[in-house]
């Protein structure tokens, strides 16, 4: 591991001077993917700068919704009982995401800072990554791209999101917190990540020096009729080859009323298509409004040689999730 | 960082490549961090892990460095009660935290009940996950304290999904964590 330096500010105004001050700094969560990645040399900080103590380790009710702190950890959130009743496909997602032990040490603002788990990125034995060497090539593109994306990606990176908690932050429609040297402001979740174009080496849209503050889940009530599905080679504590977060609400004569969904495993960033969710509103949940919904978000899906499956399990995971969430509505 | 940054005899005998990862004096982190009961202050480099400290500078070696990865949980300690991948974690984030590994669970000479019950039920082979896997058995049975509904296998095998073991004595471990659960639920 590279040498850096150590900074442990108390205040969030003090920690973002210290990331101004240094070039190279970066914020440390739980560091269970920065300080891996350390490990493997793919980063390299000139500083770290320990926000854990900061005083954003808070859950509270906000404007009708619920304030995550961003220091929160990731098992606490997932057992906080203002999430479980309210939004039980957050709490699914995080269920599903790593280890007990990881979801102890990563932070919810952390987490949405993870970066991408292609093989090609992680290891820089690769010589050709676009994310991680900005011009050098894409080793996955023509190599084993199992796991890799079939929605919007470019011929510069076909990286995956590897997030659970992010998939249902998108589908919640939930609100990054942020505060930078300009002050705060916030954007959507499908305004927070991007895809990654000619510039994949750029994860989020979030600018230099800015930290996470907090995550708000929006005032909806209905967020109750819930699922999370995650599909991967092993039961448990295993990235997802595909993912779906589903939040629906049906009428009282049982159709669907409202109805969002997004995607893991499948983009650089979780992916979302309101307009497919549209199909839904009005019908009857069922196996017809499932499968026009999922050919919708599958519109313009390229898959590549290792993950053409990926197609067909996003159409069977859609309709299971959805179904799964309809019957909870 | 240049040649000329570096601490004076350094640059002289080291290949640059090497050089450059010797912190200088400024680097050094001073910590406390208290282990199994006793409070130790320590000076670091931070990139030293929790996992390093334990075993390389207080040779406690318990804790074991299986894949260095978090993907094993051979490494698996209590902080504050809380079970984490010490692999994972910089020693100097833990200023002022209480750690408990292996060597820390027993009492007075008396093993504690999930060492008792790992030995009862055979629940190892080769033992080299084993302190890791009775660390997170322990933070398991804080996670789930005071809660009514029973702790059945299936919970049990997902809850213990951190912690891998070759040699496959899953159905033994999971025979005694539900044993102590079961003791200490009532």
């Amino acid at each position: 591991m590279k040498a850096f330096a150590y900074a442990r500010p108390s205040t969030t105004d003090e920690a973002i001077a210290t990331f101004s001050s240094s070039s190279g700094a970066k914020f440390l969560g739980g560091g269970t993917n920065l300080i891996d990645l350390m490990k493997m040399g793919v980063e390299q900080p000139s500083t770290l700068i320990d926000i854990t103590r900061l005083p954003l380790a808070t859950i509270e009710e906000h404007a009708g919704g619920i304030r995550i702190g961003a220091m929160v950890r990731n098992s606490t959130v997932a057992e906080h009982p203002l999430v479980r009743d309210r939004y039980p496909v957050l709490s699914q997602a995080i269920l599903a995401g790593a280890s007990p032990q990881l979801r102890n040490m990563a932070t919810i603002g952390g987490n949405l800072m993870q970066r991408t788990r292609c093989s090609y990125f992680y290891d820089p034995t690769y010589a050709h990554c676009n994310k991680r060497l900005p011009g050098s090539g894409c080793d996955a593109i023509d190599g084993y791209n199992r796991m890799h994306a079939i929605l919007g990606a470019s011929d510069q990176c076909i990286a995956t999101n590897p997030g659970d908690m992010a998939v249902a932050l998108m589908a919640l429609d939930a609100r990054i917190q942020v505060l930078g040297p300009q002050g705060p402001r916030s954007r959507l979740a499908g305004d927070f990540f991007r895809l990654p174009g000619d510039t994949p080496n750029i994860d989020t849209n979030l600018r230099p020096g800015e930290l996470i503050t907090a995550v708000d889940l929006p005032p909806i009530d209905w967020a109750t009729g819930g699922h999370y599905l995650k599909v991967r080679d092993r039961n448990s504590y295993a990235f997802a080859l595909i993912s779906v977060a589903a939040v629906v609400g049906l009428d009282s004569n049982g159709s669907i009323r409202r109805a969002q969904l997004a995607l893991g495993g499948v983009a650089h960033m979780p992916w979302r298509v309101p307009d497919a969710e549209r199909v839904l509103i009005g019908q009857t949940p069922g196996d017809g409004a499932f499968r026009d919904v999922a050919e919708a978000l599958l519109k313009g899906a390229k898959p590549y040689a290792h993950n053409r499956f990926k197609v067909e399990l996003v159409r069977r995971s859609i309709a299971r999730a959805l179904e799964a969430a309809s019957t909870r509505a | 960082m240049n040649v000329a940054s570096l601490s004076a005899g350094i640059a002289a005998t080291v290949p640059l490549a090497e050089a450059q990862t010797v912190p200088s004096a400024s680097e050094i982190v001073d910590c406390a961090i208290t282990v199994n009961g006793r409070e130790y202050a320590l000076t670091l480099d931070p990139r030293i892990t929790l996992l390093d400290l334990l075993r390389e500078r207080l040779h406690l070696t318990g804790a074991k460095k299986g894949c260095d990865h978090g993907q094993c949980g051979a490494c698996t300690v209590l902080s504050g009660g809380t079970r984490i991948n010490s692999c994972l974690s910089l020693a100097v984030t833990h200023n002022g935290d209480f750690i408990t590994t292996i060597e820390g669970l027993a009492r007075n000479g008396d093993l504690h009940p999930l060492q008792a019950a790992f030995i009862e039920h055979d629940g190892f082979q080769c033992g080299y996950c084993t302190p890791g896997q009775i660390c997170s058995a322990a933070g398991l049975l804080n996670e789930v304290r005071g809660r009514a509904k029973p702790l059945d296998d299936a919970e049990i095998r997902e809850r213990m999904s951190g912690n891998i073991c070759r040699c496959g004595a899953y159905p033994n471990i999971v025979a005694a964590i539900k044993a102590v659960r079961g003791r200490v639920a009532g």
